[in-house]
């Protein structure tokens, strides 16, 4: 009888197994680790969105698991270990800090794939991901000297690293291929997100004179003040046009989706790989307006004319006819950085720590 | 009007029942909850409860989760038995991790043990000077240690800010605010376990907790001093007749609560960053409050707090990676957790009475 019974459960395991195994390999198991909770706008909310779109795209054939809220310290190490533990193949680190914690785990999981968002260092099982922000402030750039009447122009940045002064360069590029005589001023707000400070920087911005914002930090309170004094702005990582109806001009919107839909795909087909080697500066995948990792919201509270300008600078740069960075090019204290002709590279963008024409002040040191 | 009167005769039974009431409360009324926003309430129960246990890993980084509490913990004890009001260990610890840091990069060819050594010496006497200035200024001007220690929070946050910006930024991080990685011999090592190799992020630094935990429980009950302390919190006034110098409790209390949770801070960062950045600690300092107070201000008491609060969080993380719940929805729980404990002992020692006023 018992003999029986073990046979008869052998049987049926044997039976049973192959669905078992077949079900477990076609389900993806992707992990996302968040910095905030996501809310309704700006960076992480850029980031829900994108998971948003891989669950559209793969339906059942993915589970996703996301932990939010996960400061950027032994925590996230904690977290990740604990997601490639827990079975996910390919998990998303979506935030600068955790690019530590990212190497630490992925040394030690050597078959689980990891996606470290905005960081410089890469392994053969972590590849890095981010977006060409800069190419959005070009067209914020241009708007800004179609629409200013005061040729003042107020900036708000979050650190001055190089990912932000290559934003704000950009911007006064696309300034000055408009408008020459406005010049751009920038407040060091010295945090990625925190209303309160960044109302203020946007205050002292009206009050010097300014008529456009623009912003490297993340909540919609600038164009809240903005709103409020009659001034016009720019959108951040999403579209912020409900919290300023009547300010917002565009915004730049991070759109993270296509490239966790590409990233899924490759691991799926068995392709996965770090991109285009490790000296490539800008990381594996460095998508722009052209690769639809970053795309402009509607073109808002401005003329026609004005708007038709932003679009054309905007196919330009997708198209990749329009160079932002080309030649001749000149700091703001008037050293050359590269004659006629030429274009700066990548990695020239990366090492990035002085002002172009058309900023005022100084980059902190 | 309510009233408390104080309970004359403690039993030993509602002690121990009290604290199991609680936890039993607060799970009732959390699953009333995940009932209520339909999660399948005994897997969340799990996950939130059962699930840190689950793992020899797991429990480990429990333990490293708890450490930094514990030790900040401890060292409030001191500070909380005096009636001395140190709201400002968050500050502490990061001038700890700060100097420590600072001492660990400058002088890296410094041999293995005596750069460890030395960082915690240094790292203690950082965040005993940072706890040095409310207590001066209370002895000197009679000015509220709660503010100011509050308010230094806020300076050493800055403070440590602009010098991993400035002085000892990694030339190699393209701007980004990180200090170089800590040479080798500054970095407290994870401990591999005979047999069993890594757990976690378990490392050498817990072990100086379960030092440190029976050292000050004897310091604070056997010891004159420690009986001075809990004189002068329970009676300044009597404590002042029998002769004890005020001043010099005030400042000692705040210089070892402050040295300690530098202590804290240098094992933390050591152990678990291997670098300085702008965001060194996430709330300890404010956290651990809550435990030295959970605690009931005893130095095991705290030990078992640090490890409630840091299951608390780490099964918060694990209910949301598996079920997806909320960290809010677990955040509640944590609440409730507090509350129900404090509200227990509060019953368990006082006895309440609804009086009217006339």
């Amino acid at each position: 009888m018992y003999k029986n019974f073990l046979k008869i459960i052998t049987f049926l395991s044997i039976l049973v197994s192959p669905f078992l195994f077949t079900s477990a390999y076609a389900k993806t198991k992707v992990g996302f680790v968040y910095l905030t909770t996501p809310g309704d706008h700006g960076w992480t909310y850029a980031h829900e969105l994108g998971k948003q779109m891989v669950k559209k795209e793969f339906g059942n054939d993915v589970e996703i698991s996301i932990v939010e809220n996960v400061p950027e310290g032994p925590d996230a190490t904690r977290v990740i270990r604990e997601l490639a533990k827990q079975g996910n193949q390919i998990i998303f680190t979506t935030s600068f800090g955790y690019m530590e914690p990212t190497l630490k785990v992925a040394k030690e999981f050597p078959n689980v794939r990891f996606e470290h968002m905005t960081g410089y260092k890469r392994t053969k099982n972590v590849a890095t991901g981010n977006i060409r922000f800069y190419e959005g402030r070009y067209v914020q750039g241009v708007v800004a000297g179609l629409m200013t009447k005061t040729n003042k122009i107020g900036y708000i940045g979050a650190y001055p690293i190089s990912e932000v002064i290559m934003g704000i360069n950009a911007f006064a590029q696309g300034l000055r291929s408009v408008n020459k005589k406005a010049t751009i001023s920038v407040i060091w707000a010295n945090t990625w997100y925190d209303p309160v400070k960044e109302a203020d920087a946007a205050k002292v911005h009206i009050a010097e004179g300014a008529d456009i914002l623009a912003q490297h930090t993340d909540s919609p309170a600038m164009l809240q003040i903005a709103e409020k004094n009659g001034a016009l702005g720019f959108g951040q990582s999403t579209d912020m046009g409900a919290f300023a109806p009547k300010a917002q001009l565009f915004a730049s919107v991070n759109n993270w989706g296509p490239y966790y839909i590409k990233k899924i795909k490759q691991l799926k087909d068995g392709k996965w790989n770090t991109g285009d080697g490790p000296d490539h500066w800008a990381g594996n995948t460095w998508g722009g307006l052209s690769t639809n990792m970053l795309t402009l919201s509607n073109f808002s509270n401005m003329p026609n004319d004005v708007a038709k300008k932003a679009q054309a600078a905007h196919d330009g740069i997708k198209s990749g006819k329009l160079k932002i960075f080309a030649g001749p090019l000149k700091t703001n204290d008037g050293k050359e950085i590269i004659g006629a002709g030429k274009t700066l590279d990548d990695g020239a963008l990366w090492g990035m720590n002085y002002y172009l024409e058309g900023v005022t002040g100084k980059v902190p040191k | 009007m309510i009233e408390f009167t104080p309970r004359k005769i403690q039993s030993s039974f509602w002690t121990i029942l009290s604290p199991i009431i609680s936890i039993t409360m607060t799970i009732l009324i959390g699953s009333l909850i995940f009932k209520i926003l339909s999660y399948p309430v005994i897997e969340s129960l799990y996950q939130v409860f059962v699930s840190p246990f689950s793992r020899p890993d797991r429990i480990a980084d429990i333990f490293v989760k708890a450490c930094p509490l514990i030790i900040i913990g401890l060292g409030l004890i001191f500070c909380f038995k005096a009636n001395i009001w140190n709201i400002g260990a968050e500050g502490q610890f990061i001038l700890g991790a700060l100097c420590a840091g600072s001492f660990a990069l400058l002088f890296p060819e410094t041999k293995t043990y005596t750069l460890l050594f030395s960082m915690f010496l240094i790292g203690f006497v950082g965040g005993a000077i940072w706890a040095s200035i409310p207590a001066i200024l209370k002895v000197r001007l009679n000015v509220n240690e709660i503010l100011v220690s509050l308010m230094l929070v806020y300076v050493a946050m800055l403070f440590i800010d602009f010098v991993v910006r400035g002085p000892l930024r990694d030339p190699m991080s393209f701007g980004f605010p990180l200090s170089k990685v800590y040479p080798d011999g500054a970095i407290i090592s994870k401990v591999d376990f005979p047999f069993i190799g890594f757990l976690g992020q378990f490392h050498y630094g817990i072990f100086i907790t379960l030092i440190l935990c029976p050292l000050i429980w004897f310091f604070i009950n056997k010891t004159l001093p420690g009986f001075q302390i809990k004189i002068f919190g329970s009676s300044a006034r009597a404590s002042e007749f029998a002769g004890f110098n005020k001043n010099k409790i005030t400042i000692y209390v705040l210089l070892v609560s402050g040295g300690l949770s530098g202590v804290a801070g240098v094992i933390e960062v050591s152990a678990n960053m291997g670098r300085l950045q702008p965001e060194v600690s996430f709330g300890y300092g404010f956290t651990a409050i809550i435990v030295a107070f959970l605690g009931r201000l005893n130095p095991y008491g705290v030990v078992i707090a640090g490890i409630i609060i840091a299951t608390a969080k780490l099964g918060a993380d694990n209910a949301q990676m598996v079920l997806g719940i909320p960290k809010v929805v677990t955040g509640i729980f944590e609440g409730m957790l507090l509350f129900f404990l404090l509200a227990g002992e509060t019953i368990q020692k006082y006895k309440i009475s609804i009086r009217k006023d006339n």
